[in-house]
């Protein structure tokens, strides 16, 4: 059995350990209430602009735009959210996991797609394993603004109008709740899917054309996609740190629980003993 | 009198929500008025100050990029950003002008320059809004 005084350093440790991860899920759980909330603000620009963009897209089906339309694929784009920090728990395994089978899955080579990335973690992923980083960014904040990524957002709708890239998808942690995050894929490029719920569609004038505001429309759209998979993404890292360093702390409380059971007994087995000795050379004396 | 309700909206959040009277802003194609019922309509916009008009205030939006969408009752902005005067930091928009401006006549590559100007006309209007 350790000695008393191994296992009151390993108590006092543990205890420490505790506070840490205790500190840490509060942080993640006063974070994802803001990132949370700034999903939700989100919503009425994306809602709004997917509304405007189906309209015109019903109401004429002569439109043409390039990010309408499906080409050949020769080389796909793949957009993948993760965090900066670790101690998330699965949060990034999960995204990295998926993205990678899926590219083991539909290529033969390296040449055939290339990696947009978000978050220091997936990037020493691909770094790691040789997978071609077309662009990346590091250190995005907490609670992202839209001028953070903005740049990043353009320049990889760029990417598919000069036909760099043939499609675009993007693999994120969906935020379903604050204990379940769902890893998500969705094809971001060409636009395929955009019929709105609300079924019936305004009649609008359009100023000048429709032609002219797709173009002014559509890069906004997406670029509008990627900023709300970051954003969700963010409401789930921190939900997931915070379920992961909750279950830490309980972790730490259980050890805590054992360690001092074993003090005690060893506590009690130490005096045990010392009265046994004293009894032992009372009766030698006598 | 019959009034119209401005919504506008950024990836940020809702900025604004009010009833005014008439909204005038600056489409790509030139000055735009609207009033209580007019035609659904959508136009793009271009980076400008947008005005509020209420009897007879006038409360002023400056509107990076995005476009209007116009039903009879309700006018909706959707931009990149849209800030009231109060909320716009003069000191960092004056230095974003001068960045930009120096840019401009450093004449590199076309990229460049084309992001130099965007950022020059966001500064400019962002002062010109608060004065």
């Amino acid at each position: 059995m350790a000695s008393l005084r191994d296992i009151k350093g390993r108590i006092e440790s543990t205890e420490k350990t505790k506070k840490i991860t205790k500190a840490m899920e509060m942080v993640s759980a006063s974070k994802m209430g803001r990132a949370e909330q700034n999903a939700k603000g989100f919503v009425p620009y994306s809602e709004k602009l997917k509304e405007v963009v189906s309209s015109i897209a019903q109401s004429n089906t002569d439109v043409s735009h390039p990010m309408l339309q499906k080409r050949d694929v020769k080389k796909t784009g793949y957009f993948v959210i993760t965090s900066d920090r670790g101690l998330a728990g699965a949060y990034n395994g999960n995204v990295l996991r998926h993205f990678h089978q899926t590219i083991q899955k539909r290529h033969q080579s390296a040449d055939e797609y290339t990696v947009i990335v978000v978050g220091r973690v997936g990037y020493e992923f691909c770094k790691k394993r040789n997978l071609p980083i077309a662009k990346s960014i590091l250190g995005v904040a907490d609670q992202p603004d839209f001028a953070d990524i903005k740049e990043l957002a353009s320049e990889t709708v760029q990417m598919y109008s000069d036909e760099e890239i043939d499609e675009l998808y993007i693999f994120y942690n969906h935020y379903v709740s604050a204990i379940s995050q769902k890893v998500t894929t969705t094809q971001l490029l060409p636009i395929t899917n955009i019929q709105s719920g609300s079924g019936v569609a305004t009649q609008y004038e359009y100023e000048p054309n429709q032609e002219q505001i797709l173009e002014v429309l559509l890069p906004q759209y997406a670029e509008s996609l990627i900023y709300g998979a970051l954003l969700d993404g963010k409401a789930s890292e921190h939900a997931a740190r915070m379920t992961a360093m909750k279950s830490a702390s309980d972790n730490a409380e259980e050890l805590i629980d054992d360690l001092s059971l074993s003090y005690n007994r060893a506590r009690q087995a130490a005096i045990t003993q010392e009265i046994t000795e004293i009894i032992g050379g009372v009766a030698a004396l006598e | 009198m019959k009034t119209l309700t401005v919504s506008v909206v950024t990836p940020d959040g809702p900025v604004l929500e009010d009833d005014f009277d008439m909204v005038s802003c600056k489409s790509e194609n030139g000055e735009l008025g609207v009033l209580p019922g007019h035609i659904p309509l959508v136009a793009p916009l271009s980076i400008s100050a947008v005005r509020l008009k209420r009897e007879n205030d006038v409360t002023l939006l400056a509107v990076n990029g995005g476009f209007l969408e116009v039903q009879p009752e309700k006018i909706t902005i959707l931009a990149q950003s849209a800030e009231k005067p109060s909320d716009i930091d003069v000191e960092r928009a004056k230095k974003a002008e001068e960045r930009a401006k120096q840019r401009l006549q450093s004449k590199q590559d076309n990229v460049d320059f084309h992001r130099a100007e965007l950022a020059l006309k966001r500064a400019l209007n962002r002062i010109n809004v608060t004065q």
